[in-house]
């Protein structure tokens, strides 16, 4: 039951686009077409969901070592050199996966849901195991959910006519901006 | 840009594309992300602006220093790791010395790491250039930052707040603050809606003005040019 409020409260109370304004590069750049909006999200949740857990299990190695200070060089250091791994591999062994995803997955290593899921998740213990499990599962798959949703926005916003120094990035966020008023209603969901 | 370098006054024109036509947030839209939380208040504004004033000088002067060294396959993982021990400075640094500034920014901290400025900058300016316009462009460009988040931060912590805190970020017991509109605050603004809903307002200003910059120098060029 725990494992389910935690993922329903990651992907829509606490979206980490929209209350926790993470990946907001990649969400305004890549969100003007449908087709990319969803090979970013399926890659995103991929990588996010096994470096989450592995830098879960690292934080442990850091603490006990008590250098919990490199953290963020060592997580950055896994999730860069995963990715990596993860192009290789997916392009030997999954090339038309590789042919959807591939030219996402370099972008991934600099986006701040990865980095930033790993540093939540590295402050929690091992009894919260299903917080983990729900916050790997929950963050990337919201974030999912809020690029395809704002890609499909955009199509509207392309043939819209603001003043004209607020076409396209300016009015990109003005709209993001009601979409977060509109996901604060979730807030009530779980109280 | 080596060619632009060699002119004249190239020093001025670097420090100035940081600030306006290259303004890391309102002109190319990078590092979005901390600018957010940065923009709350004037005290996070400030806070955020020097720990990226920090990393960026340092990161674009150690990558300018060793740019000849770096075999150009393994390029990006060599700056993130140079970015990510100068965050981690940074972040023990501030916990150590400012423990407000650094309480409220919270994990934005570290995430400076991924920021696309830091990233953007190394790869774009630093691994291309000499170490004095590195260090010229990563001054400017920080400026560029600092002045978008405070703009923005100002209207922010206005509407949110009702006025004006600051808080002296050594000592979190000093603080002057001004506040006439207290009783008609609008929470809204300091939350993440807020600082979406203003950076879009002021991208889209900002424009406007660059547009306006230049239409004037094209008329002065206009003006100038049948004198001669």
């Amino acid at each position: 039951m725990d494992f389910i409020i935690t993922l329903i409260s990651t992907i829509l109370v606490n979206n980490v686009v929209l209350s926790g304004y993470k990946g907001l590069c990649s969400y305004i750049g890549l969100s003007n077409n449908w087709k990319s909006s969803i090979g970013m999200g399926m890659a995103l949740t991929l990588v996010c969901f096994l470096t989450g857990l592995i830098c879960w299990g690292l934080s442990f190695i850091t603490a006990a070592l008590d250098v919990s200070y490199l953290n963020t060089v060592v997580f950055i250091l896994v999730i860069a050199s995963f990715v990596q791994m993860l192009e290789i591999v997916m392009k030997r062994f999954l090339p038309s996966l590789y042919k959807s995803l591939g030219i996402y997955l370099p972008l991934i290593t600099t986006n701040c849901v990865v980095l930033g899921l790993a540093i939540s998740v590295s402050s929690m213990g091992g009894t919260q195991w299903q917080d983990v499990l729900a916050n790997c599962l929950g963050v990337p798959l919201g974030y999912f959910m809020v690029l395809v949703i704002f890609s499909a926005m955009q199509q509207r916003l392309a043939i819209a006519n603001p003043f004209r120094t607020f076409k396209g990035q300016a009015i990109s966020f003005i709209a993001t901006a009601f979409m977060a008023m509109a996901f604060m209603g979730f807030s009530g969901l779980l109280s | 840009m080596e060619e632009n370098v060699k002119k004249k006054g190239a020093c001025k024109k670097i420090f100035l594309a940081g600030i306006l036509s290259e303004n890391p947030i309102l002109a190319l839209t990078l590092g979005l992300c901390p600018t957010i939380i940065a923009t709350q208040s004037l005290d996070n504004a400030i806070g955020m602006s020097v720990a990226v004033l920090f990393v960026l000088f340092f990161s674009n002067t150690i990558v300018s220093l060793i740019r000849k060294l770096i075999p150009s396959e393994i390029r990006i993982p060599v700056y993130i790791v140079i970015i990510a021990s100068l965050v981690t400075c940074v972040q023990l640094l501030m916990q150590a010395f400012m423990p407000t500034v650094a309480e409220s920014l919270g994990e934005f901290l570290p995430l400076i790491t991924v920021n696309c400025i830091i990233l953007g900058r190394a790869e774009a300016f630093a691994g291309k250039n000499t170490v004095g316009h590195s260090m010229l462009d990563a001054l400017g460009m920080s400026c560029g930052f600092a002045i978008a988040c405070i703009v923005i931060a100002l209207f922010r912590e206005f509407l949110g707040t009702g006025g004006w805190t600051l808080t002296n970020p050594f000592d979190s017991s000093m603080s002057v603050s001004f506040l006439p509109l207290a009783d008609y605050k609008i929470s809204l603004m300091v939350q993440a809606p807020g600082g979406f809903l203003w950076i879009g307002i002021i991208i889209g200003l900002f424009k406007l003005m660059l547009e306006k910059i230049e239409k004037r120098q094209l008329q002065k060029q206009m003006k100038l040019a049948p004198n001669k």
